[in-house]
């Protein structure tokens, strides 16, 4: 379990690596609100590339993540999701609130 | 009908648990040559039943989480997660989806989940003796 961070004109970036589940979300979110905290991005995209798998935990994370944001209007983008877990947020209605950004091709 | 193979695991309630849990019931049912879509589907729908077990049966205590895997003849398999913790007063309550009691950082999808990604689910509990999910998914043979 890993998270990323890169930050560049007004968008933070987290990487996200390994399982997303309740056990691991915790110290996810900690990295990630950490440093999102003291930059307020306007945009907050958190990248799944190399996220093999999530469940709940994952969705309850990234709905955190947009309140989070609406604090100083930012948004949340999220990226790099492979099929499995875009299962996860077709079914949990997330799209409503976040930006799915899609892979090319 | 009888089952062609079955295991049993158990482990302590410690959150960590929840990855081994889900990869130990994921390994056994590799012999039914699942699809890559169906494995991921019994792995999610057993981690929701690991977590409600950890976060919720256990809340207020460490103790043992039993799950039994059952694979039955027709392709089908049986997965059960068991809990002796706190048990649920209303379980209709608890599978509508958005319903937790597990604060703002839980989805409060557990239910959905396991129901979207698994044939049935039942949930029997008892209040003060625990709770058990039960997950039956029939695995597609590959074309």
């Amino acid at each position: 379990m890993s998270v990323q961070i890169s930050y560049k004109e007004g968008v933070m970036t987290a990487r996200l690596s390994g399982e997303i589940d309740h056990h691991s979300a915790r110290e996810m979110r900690e990295a990630i609100d950490d440093t999102a905290q003291k930059l307020k991005p306007y945009c907050l995209r958190l990248d799944f590339t190399r996220v093999p798998f999530m469940d709940s935990s994952g969705v309850g994370l990234i709905l955190g993540r947009v309140r989070m944001c609406s604090f100083w209007r930012g948004r949340v983008v999220l990226c790099g999701l492979s099929a499995n877990l875009n299962k996860m947020v077709e079914l949990s209605g997330i799209a409503s609130v976040a930006a799915i950004e899609r892979r090319a091709g | 009908m009888r089952p062609i193979n079955q295991t049993q695991i158990s482990f302590s309630s410690n959150s960590v648990n929840e990855g081994y849990a889900r990869a130990a019931v994921a390994a056994f049912l590799s012999q039914l040559d699942p699809t890559v879509a169906d494995l991921s589907d019994i792995r999610t729908a057993v981690s929701e039943a690991v977590t409600n077990a950890i976060v919720h049966g256990y809340r207020d205590s460490l103790g043992t989480v039993y799950i039994s895997v059952k694979i039955y003849g027709d392709g089908r398999a049986q997965v059960r997660v068991r809990d002796k913790g706190c048990g649920i007063p209303d379980v209709k309550q608890a599978m509508e989806p958005l319903f937790t009691t597990g604060g703002e950082e839980r989805a409060g999808l557990g239910f959905a989940v396991m129901q979207s990604f698994c044939d049935s689910v039942r949930v029997s509990s008892t209040v003060g003796k625990g709770t058990s999910v039960t997950l039956t998914k029939r695995f597609t043979p590959k074309c």
